[in-house]
């Protein structure tokens, strides 16, 4: 929504700031299925002893798109390539960075970095292909 | 347990009439349903609506009573939320209540007010119903989660965009003879292909429109129906309703729609019949890749075969299975919070031989109508049978 920069959302500003600084985590269950904050049940097997994990260095994209015609909070960085990538026991959507978005392929090896909206201003998961 | 009758549909017309409030379409839709119910509206045990959008797009929330008002309707009412598959889950609702003797007749339906909010307002609001905090903050517009769908589609079983465009021509092919679809205008492969481009793979001919209308339907139990001499030939007799995780990210499978397989499989047993008894489907068809995976969760084409299915003829008009004759989403429109119960009202027609394009569906007696919210983590599927 336009006015998110206007909410907090503990858990996920908390995870924004750690991968910005290159400290990615995710959530492990005792019985080792991942998922991403905020959360404080397992969606897998409903166990609540979470704990963070630090994410892998690198993911795959798994599938892509190039938005041509975005939100209003991304006018300005239209066309863009969002891809879901995982990394290990957790997939991401983010929007692929430092590349061509018409050479974002399937299969593709990328490192997390938190990107900045031209529109907004606004922090925004990016994969940049490794 | 108690048949669900289908008194009565009504629907408006589907398009653009931005200055057409929500209540004045459910209005609308009402009345023509009453009055093909022959159903008094005292005799209305509650109304159950589907809306998604109405605090952006009208800035109103608490829609069910004031939708019970504008039908004339002095009842409890309840409005019921899923994204795109907002009153297909109000029509499973009221089937249960019917068929546990909770009610004997209700006024079912849903609107959806969206061309006021202008392109790029709508598809905000439409964004809002995938996961916020980790798909809309990374762009993703309802448009791109659909074509993450579909490159995955394309590298898991093949095909390719001509294949989609398939759908579509099919699709608006079909709404050529429904004066209600907002577009009653055939189409080329060629217009899909050099359509400009939305979300990669998909174009602008490969999205259905933003549209206003409504829908709505009189249900009744069978004994209603029969005491008040009611013609209502077709009954609701399968009811099913499956989810899945929330961002795309987290599914088990992204050229997939496990929800929708699980509610096909539960409507199905409810109703008793299979795959192999459908003669005619209702399928969401948001974007074009939606409509095969719908086919392949209903196990109307085997998986990885869905993609093939208009371009080689089996879900066309005079195909083995007919599927969207109502012009589908695509083409007929796609009000959202509408949408499930329209589809409902199409089948209906269509089995009663009242539907536009019932010739192509002679002699048919079972028909479904599937409804899938956001990426497909709701989808509801109703199983609809010739009983009188
Ligand atoms: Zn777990």
């Amino acid at each position: 929504m336009s006015d998110a920069e206007s909410v907090a959302d503990a858990g996920f500003d908390e995870w924004l700031e750690a991968a910005a600084d290159g400290e990615a985590y995710f959530l492990e269950c005792a019985n080792g299925h991942g998922s991403l904050p905020p959360r404080r049940v397992c969606p897998d097997c409903g166990s609540t002893d979470l704990a963070e994990s630090e994410l892998p260095d690198t993911g795959n994209i798994q599938t892509f798109t190039v938005t041509h015609v975005p939100t209003p909070a991304f006018e300005e960085d239209a066309p863009y390539a969002n891809a879901i990538a995982d990394f290990g026991s957790v997939g991401i959507t983010g929007q692929v960075i430092g590349v061509d978005p018409g050479d974002v392929e399937t299969g593709m090896t990328v490192e997390l970095e938190i990107a900045i909206s031209e529109t907004t201003a606004e922090r925004v998961i990016g994969f940049r292909p490794a | 347990m108690s048949d669900v009758r289908v008194a009565g549909t009504g629907l408006t017309p589907f398009g653009n009439s931005p200055e057409r409030t929500g209540r004045d379409l459910f209005a609308e839709a009402s009345i023509t349903a009453f009055e093909a119910s022959g159903v008094p509206r005292d005799d209305v045990e509650a109304v159950l609506y589907g809306n998604f959008m109405g605090e952006l797009s009208e800035h109103q929330g608490h829609q069910g009573p004031l939708m019970a008002e504008a039908a004339g309707v002095r009842a409890p009412a309840t409005r019921y939320e899923s994204a795109c598959a907002s009153s297909g889950t109000a029509v499973r609702e009221a089937v249960k209540r019917i068929r546990n003797g909770e009610n004997d007749v209700l006024l079912v339906g849903g609107a959806e007010r969206m061309t006021n909010l202008g392109t790029a307002g709508a598809t905000e609001a439409l964004a809002i119903a995938a996961d916020d905090l980790w798909e809309v903050r990374a762009g993703v517009t309802f448009p791109g989660a659909y074509a993450l769908m579909a490159q995955a589609y394309f590298d898991e079983f093949g095909g390719e965009h001509e294949d989609l465009a398939h759908i579509a021509v099919k699709n608006h092919a079909n709404a050529l003879n429904n004066d209600k679809a907002q577009y009653q205008r055939a189409i080329e492969v060629s217009d899909v292909l050099e359509a400009p481009p939305v979300s990669e793979p998909l174009g602008l001919y490969d999205a259905c429109p933003i549209s206003d209308g409504a829908a709505a339907l009189v249900l009744t139990s069978e004994s209603y129906a029969e005491e008040h001499d009611l013609e209502a030939p077709v009954a609701i007799t399968g009811t099913g309703q499956g989810g899945d995780r929330m961002a795309l990210h987290d599914r088990e499978h992204l050229a997939r729609s496990p929800a929708a397989r699980a509610a096909g499989e539960e409507a199905y047993a409810d109703a008793g019949v299979d795959a192999g008894d459908v003669d005619l489907a209702e399928v969401h068809d948001c974007f074009t890749i939606a409509e095969v995976l719908a086919l392949e969760a209903l196990d109307l084409e085997p998986i990885g075969e869905g993609i093939s299915a208009a371009r080689d003829g089996r879900t066309t008009a005079d195909g083995e299975t007919p599927i969207n004759l109502s012009g589908g989403l695509k083409a007929k429109g796609h009000p959202v919070g509408a949408t499930g119960a329209s589809q409902i009202a199409e089948v209906t027609d269509l089995l009663a031989g009242e539907h536009p394009n019932s010739e192509h569906v002679d002699g048919a007696t079972t028909g479904v109508a599937h409804n899938a919210g956001g990426t497909v983590a709701s989808a509801t599927v109703h199983v609809l049978e010739v009983v009188a």
